[in-house]
C-alpha cells in the first residue's frame, strides 16, 4: 500500500479524511465539514477540466480554430447565449437553445423509451402460465403482481370488494419490491463502510506493521 | 418510562457504534462464508468464457470513485478474466469524476498481464452527455471519440483497424452507478441491439431485474456480492470475497435491530395502551 514517500502522504491524507467523514455520525464538526468542502470543490474542479479538455476544445474550439470549421460557431453561440438565464432583461434569449436541445432530446429519446421503457416491458409480462415446472408458476405470480400493482394506481373506481382486495395486493406486492431495493440499499451501504474499514486496516498495517 | 419506551428512544450513536464494531471485528479476525453464485452472475462469466481469444469486448466504467467499493472489485475481476484469456479490450468511462480512477485500474491491471495499450486494448476516456456519446458510438466510436484518453488519433491504433462499431465487439460489460446505465439499455441494446451485460451498485439492483427478465439484460451482477460471485467463478479471490463474511455479520446486526425496533415500537404502543385503559 505504501512504497516511497509520496504515497505515504497522500494514503495518510485519505486516511485521515477516512476519519474526518466518519466523525460525523458522532456530531457535525469542522474536521467533517473541512472533508466535505474538499470533496465538493475537488469533484466540481475535476469535472469543469474534464468538461473543458473534453468538451470544448475537441468539440468547439479545435474544429473552429485547426479545422477551420466555421459553421461550429453556431452550436457555440446555441451554448453561449444560455448565459443570458442570469439577467432578468435578457433571460428569454436562452429559450432559442433550449428548445432546440429539447427538440433534439425529444426525438432522440421518446420513441425508444416508448419502445424500451413501456412496450417491451409489457410483453415482457404476457408469460405463459402452467405449473409443468417453478418457471410457470413464477410467470403466474409476476402476471397477478402486475395486474394487482396497476389496479392499486387506477383511481377513476373506489378500492371496494373485487378491486380493493386486488388494490391490497398490488400494495403487497410494491412493498415486496420496495423490500428488495431497501435489502440492496442496505447491502450497498455496508459495502462502502467494509470499504473503508479494510482501507484503513491496510493503512494501519503498512505503517505499523514493522512495530507490531 | 418503560424499557421498551428507552429502547425507542435510543441514541443512534449506540447503532452506529455496534455496527462499526460488527464491522470491524471480521476484518480483524477473517472467516469465510460460502457464496452461492446466481445464474446472472454465471451469465456474465459465461459470456467473458465462451469470447474467443483475439475477440473484442466493451468495457464501460461508468462510476465515479464513490462507487469504487462495489464496483472496483467487479471491473478488476474482469479484466483480469479478459487478459488472462487473451481477449482485447475497448473502454469507456462516461461517468464525469471516473477516467482517472479507471485509468489507474486499467493501467494496474494490463501491467499484469503485459498487455499493450492500442494493441490489447484501446481507453477511449470520457465525453460529456453520455446518451449522445452512447448513440454516437453505435454509429462509429470515431465520432465521439476521434483520440483517446492519452491523446492519441484512434485511427493509428493498430487494434482499431477495422473496428466500427457496437457490431463489430461481441458484447458490452457496462459498469455502472447511476443514470448512463438506462442510455446503455436504451440506445446500445434498444437502437442498435448490442448485447448488454450490467455490473450496478446494490442500490441500482432492484431496478434493473425487470431487464433481465425481458432479455434486454443479458447478465447482471449487483453490488458487492455480485463481485464476489464473480470471483469464486473466476477463482480469483480478492476484496469481494473477503467482504463477505463482513457483510453477513453487519447484517445480522441490521436484522437484529429491525427486530428490536419493531419489538419496541409495538410493546411500547400496548404498554401505552394498557396505561390508558
Amino acid at each position: 500500500m505504501i512504497t516511497d514517500l509520496s504515497s505515504a502522504i497522500w494514503t495518510t491524507l485519505a486516511a485521515f479524511l477516512t476519519f474526518c467523514i466518519f466523525s460525523f455520525l458522532y456530531k457535525d464538526n469542522p474536521f467533517y465539514k473541512i472533508a466535505e468542502h474538499i470533496v465538493v470543490g475537488v469533484s466540481a474542479g475535476y469535472f469543469a477540466v474534464l468538461l473543458y479538455w473534453d468538451g470544448l476544445v475537441p468539440k468547439l474550439w479545435d474544429p473552429i480554430v485547426k479545422q477551420g470549421k466555421w459553421y461550429y460557431l453556431i452550436p457555440g453561440l446555441l451554448g453561449l447565449i444560455m448565459w443570458t438565464r442570469f439577467s432578468k432583461k435578457y433571460s428569454w434569449i436562452s429559450r432559442f437553445s433550449i428548445s432546440f436541445y429539447m427538440g433534439i432530446a425529444t426525438g432522440v429519446a421518446v420513441p425508444l423509451y416508448i419502445q424500451n421503457y413501456v412496450i417491451r416491458q409489457l410483453s415482457s409480462t404476457m408469460l405463459p402460465v402452467h405449473f409443468k415446472n417453478p418457471a410457470g408458476f413464477f410467470n403466474l405470480l409476476i402476471v397477478i403482481g402486475v395486474l394487482c400493482a396497476l389496479i392499486y394506481f387506477f383511481f377513476s373506481k373506489e378500492h371496494k370488494g373485487a378491486m380493493g382486495s386486488a388494490a391490497k395486493v398490488g400494495i403487497w406486492t410494491l412493498m415486496v419490491g420496495f423490500g428488495a431495493g431497501f435489502g440492496l440499499t442496505v447491502m450497498g451501504r455496508v459495502s462502502l463502510l467494509i470499504d473503508r474499514v479494510i482501507f484503513l486496516k491496510n493503512y494501519f498495517a503498512s505503517v505499523f506493521g514493522h512495530i507490531l | 418510562m418503560s424499557f421498551y419506551e428507552k429502547l425507542m428512544k435510543l441514541d443512534r450513536r449506540w447503532v452506529y457504534l455496534t455496527v462499526a464494531i460488527a464491522v470491524v471485528i471480521p476484518v480483524l479476525v477473517p472467516f469465510k462464508v460460502p457464496v452461492y453464485v446466481t445464474p446472472e452472475a454465471k451469465a456474465v462469466y459465461d459470456f467473458v468464457e465462451n469470447t474467443q481469444p483475439g475477440e473484442i469486448i466493451f468495457l464501460a466504467i461508468d462510476y465515479d470513485p464513490n462507487a469504487m467499493a462495489e464496483l472496483q472489485p467487479m471491473a478488476r475481476v474482469i479484466m483480469r478474466q479478459v487478459f488472462s484469456r487473451n481477449i482485447r479490450l475497448i473502454i469507456c468511462a462516461l461517468s464525469q469524476n471516473g477516467p482517472g480512477m479507471a485509468e489507474q485500474l486499467i493501467s494496474q491491471i494490463s501491467k499484469e498481464y503485459n498487455k499493450k495499450n492500442g494493441v490489447d486494448y484501446v481507453y477511449l476516456g470520457y465525453k460529456p452527455y453520455p446518451g449522445i456519446t452512447i448513440l454516437a458510438m453505435g454509429q462509429n466510436f470515431r465520432i465521439p471519440f476521434p483520440t483517446d484518453y492519452y491523446n492519441t488519433p484512434v485511427d493509428s491504433l493498430p487494434m482499431m483497424d477495422g473496428l466500427r462499431n457496437y457490431d463489430d465487439v461481441k458484447g458490452i460489460i457496462s459498469i455502472e452507478a447511476g443514470n448512463v446505465a438506462e442510455y446503455w439499455i436504451n440506445y446500445a441494446n434498444g437502437r442498435y441491439k448490442a448485447k448488454v451485460f450490467f455490473g450496478v451498485t446494490g442500490v441500482m439492483t432492484a431496478d434493473y431485474y425487470p431487464f433481465l427478465q425481458s432479455g434486454q439484460l443479458s447478465g447482471l451482477l449487483g453490488g458487492l456480492k455480485g463481485a464476489s460471485e464473480y470471483e469464486r467463478l473466476a477463482k480469483q479471490e480478492g476484496v469481494a470475497t473477503e467482504g463477505m463474511s463482513i457483510q453477513t455479520v453487519a447484517h445480522l446486526v441490521v436484522i437484529a435491530f429491525i427486530v428490536l425496533g419493531n419489538v419496541g415500537y409495538f410493546m411500547s404502543k400496548r404498554y401505552k395502551g394498557k396505561e390508558k385503559g
